[in-house]
């Protein structure tokens, strides 16, 4: 890949204004920089638009905006997520994801050599997936209007015949898991938090989980629900699901996966790991005789390893959330209100 | 987790229950107010009624900072915020408490008011440091947990010669509180609140120790219980009190030994009397004026003072009126008496304080507890089909 002009420099410059300009600058940032780390046949074609052959089937589509803050954190960094998040909420869909796009806004003054970083790091991501960005844009907003850089990324994906998998499917009867320990993002995320810092050993569980899905799929075809925990955490997840399908749910607060750390990190900043954000789980519905088969896939999967099956559906016009807590009472699971952590993905 | 995993262990919980349920007598109730909200908190988290005979009952107190400022302080905290141009460091909890007309601190930062949401003290200063050109005002609510951070960051500001930070200090004491709701015609005279014993303050005690009890076990004759905020902590306590109104004593016991201790945390109480006096008297959500239930700021300290340095207005402070907060905090209400609970006031859109802080008991009955309202709506249901 040439540039027009010999090599921006971009180990040490900046964005500024002409990187979005449509000129010179932006053709190089965007051949230099981003062709560069993220080439695949269809991105190189260089059209406005990529083109591409699509499978036969139901198609899903998927687009998620990413501004989290900090950018680098443990385990990751907003290059990484904004492919796995994306990638994921096609895999939610029990589809396998075919092709990615990606959208920068950018502040001037940020540094390229980080934008290097994020984008070697999202391009590290789709190839570790198999998934390709086939097209992407970029725009550069004037410094103090942006925080560096936010990305959106944009998936499509094919369902399996015969997979039908949505909200609204969730049955009393069925059985609830979970495919790992829960709040690693979002204490990950705070532990490099200006006015928290902490130290600590956790990493973001940060990952794309398509291929757990198709390995789960492949076993239990007839799974009624997939869902990512990310923003609201688990017990956001778990009362979307309660009040699209108009069941309850009851929980064993002591068969939840909550890493020592984490667990240690909520005490002492007053948080419920139940509402932390996570970016590399999912929670399934299947029918109770299915969910040991499952449980069994889940934990073969290298991202599955500490799944654990958490509850069951229940009949419930209400559409509560119950637990049952480690002291063997009752309580209501309910929505997070107001916001616990701003920009967390 | 070490110290945490035990007190929340299943099987032991089991055994404490079965030990309350024997030992309390069937033939009365035991009113135990819990004064903190942290207590009110783990009891919801928790589920620690499930295991609880039904004639063992929790009154909630008003130990709950946020819920207990009045609505006056809070719009004098926005108009701080907002007309004087400065930036105003406050804990999180704060931000969405409706002051009058609704306005709160959240949506006076909407409306572009410089306000901060800070994990402690030191972030306030850090702020102040950091912005020399600007006014950092520390919004100082909390009982005697959170009085000598504030004190230590005084001190700080002074020694470092910061000449941008100030303290608007709303700092209440527990014993004060304890024995006004006591002395409430709702306890004395009308007999509308029973109470028969207390939990007392775990992180507070820490602080202040167990002696500031005696006098009103002593005085009033009602047993005091110091308990740790764990939900095995809140049972043990409830055993002892049990024990104790059935032997008719009412002595100041302690179950949180592992933190506290008679005369608490000396170098503390010396930091918080260098830095503050008494108030002759502050008001309170829910029990009015209550002489020498707060502290201020020393004249030593006047430079470090909010409230000498920006003045506010006199305004007409108001609450919701129909919200029942007030009596709530008093223990003469519950959260599902209140006829916004619920329905115009949830967590999303708090009407009243209870409903805004994880401490306050409208917000615990409705994050926690909805079940049980379920449970008891349940059966009418079925008999109106």
């Amino acid at each position: 890949m040439n540039a027009i002009t010999p090599g921006i420099s971009h180990r040490k410059g900046a964005v500024d204004m002409a990187h979005g300009g449509g000129g010179r600058a932006m053709a190089e940032l965007i051949d230099d920089l981003f062709r560069r780390h993220l080439s695949n046949s269809i991105l190189d074609q260089g059209n406005d638009a990529a083109l591409f052959q699509v499978p036969a089937g139901r198609l899903v589509m998927s687009t998620d905006g990413h501004v989290i803050s900090p950018l680098f954190f443990p385990g990751g960094d907003i290059g990484s997520l904004s492919v796995h998040g994306t990638l994921n909420d096609v895999a939610m869909a029990g589809a396998k994801p075919l092709y990615l796009t990606a959208g920068f806004i950018l502040e001037e003054g940020f540094p390229l050599a980080d934008l290097e970083r994020i984008v070697a790091s999202m391009a590290l991501a789709a190839r570790e997936a198999g998934v390709p960005i086939v097209t992407g844009d970029t725009k550069v907003v004037e410094k103090g209007k942006g925080d560096g850089v936010f990305i959106t990324t944009t998936g499509l994906g094919v369902v399996p015949e015969d997979v039908h998998v949505s909200a609204e499917r969730a049955r009393p009867g069925q059985a609830i898991l979970l495919s790992g320990s829960i709040g690693d993002h979002g204490v990950a995320i705070l532990s490099k938090r200006e006015n928290l810092e902490f130290e600590t050993e956790i990493k973001s569980d940060s990952a794309a989980l398509h291929t757990l899905v198709a390995d789960m799929i492949e076993a239990v075809p007839g799974i009624a629900v997939l869902r990512d925990p990310t923003r609201g955490g688990l017990a956001a997840t778990l009362n979307e699901v309660a009040r699209s399908a108009g069941v309850g749910m009851h929980l064993d607060e002591t068969t939840i996966p909550v890493k020592p750390d984490v667990a240690a990190a909520c005490e002492l900043l007053g948080l419920d790991p139940l509402y932390v954000a996570n970016e590399g789980k999912l929670v399934c519905l299947c029918d109770a005789g299915d969910a040991e088969k499952l449980l069994a896939v889940m934990k073969a999967h290298p991202l599955g390893r500490d799944a654990a099956i958490i509850g069951k559906v229940v009949e419930d016009d209400a559409g509560l959330v119950e637990m049952e807590t480690e002291i063997g009472g009752l309580r209501v699971v309910d929505w997070l209100s107001g916001e616990q952590l701003p920009r967390i993905c | 987790m070490k110290y945490v995993d035990e007190f929340r262990d299943r099987d032991l919980a089991k055994t404490i229950a079965e030990a309350i349920r024997q030992e309390a007598d069937p033939g009365r109730t035991y009113n135990i107010m819990e004064f903190c909200g942290g207590h009110t908190h783990a009891i919801f988290r928790y589920g620690v009624k499930d295991l609880m005979p039904e004639n063992v009952r929790f009154v909630h107190g008003p130990g709950c900072p946020v819920c207990v400022l009045p609505v006056r302080r809070l719009d004098d905290a926005v108009e701080i915020a907002e007309r004087h141009d400065v930036i105003l460091c406050t804990y999180g909890d704060m931000m969405r408490v409706p002051g009058t007309k609704q306005r709160s601190l959240i949506k006076a930062k909407a409306d572009g008011a410089d306000i901060k949401m800070v994990y402690s003290t030191l972030d306030a200063l850090k702020i102040a440091r950091n912005n020399p050109d600007r006014e950092v005002v520390f919004f100082a609510i909390g009982f005697e947990t959170t009085t000598p951070p504030t004190a230590v960051a005084i001190k700080t500001a002074e020694r470092e010669r910061l000449k941008n930070f100030s303290v608007f200090c709303n700092h209440v004491l527990t014993p004060s509180a304890i024995g006004h709701i006591l002395e409430s015609p709702e306890v004395r005279e009308l007999g509308t609140v029973q109470i028969d014993g207390f939990l007392g303050p775990s992180h507070v005690s820490s602080v202040i120790g167990s002696e500031p009890y005696e006098f009103f076990a002593e005085e009033f004759g009602k047993p005091v219980v110091i308990a740790g905020f764990e939900p095995l902590d809140v049972m043990q306590s409830a055993l002892m009190l049990i024990r104790q109104i059935n032997e008719g004593r009412h002595e100041v016991e302690n179950e949180y030994t592992r933190v506290v201790t008679s005369e608490g945390n000396l170098k503390a109480q010396q930091l918080v009397s260098d830095v503050f006096e008494l108030r002759q008297s502050f008001e309170w959500r829910g029990l009015g004026k209550v002489p020498y239930s707060a502290l201020k700021i020393r004249e030593t300290y006047a430079a470090f003072d909010a409230e000498k340095r920006f003045e506010v207005s006199e305004k007409k402070s108001r609450e919701v009126k129909s919200c029942e907060c007030p009596a709530i905090l008093r223990g003469v209400k519950k959260p599902t008496d209140c006829k916004l609970f619920g329905t115009v006031c949830t967590p999303d859109s708090p009407m009243g304080s209870c409903m805004v802080s994880s401490e306050g008991a409208c917000a615990a009955y409705w994050t926690y507890g909805r079940h049980r309202e379920k449970a008891r709506a349940a059966p009418v249901k079925e008999a109106a089909e």
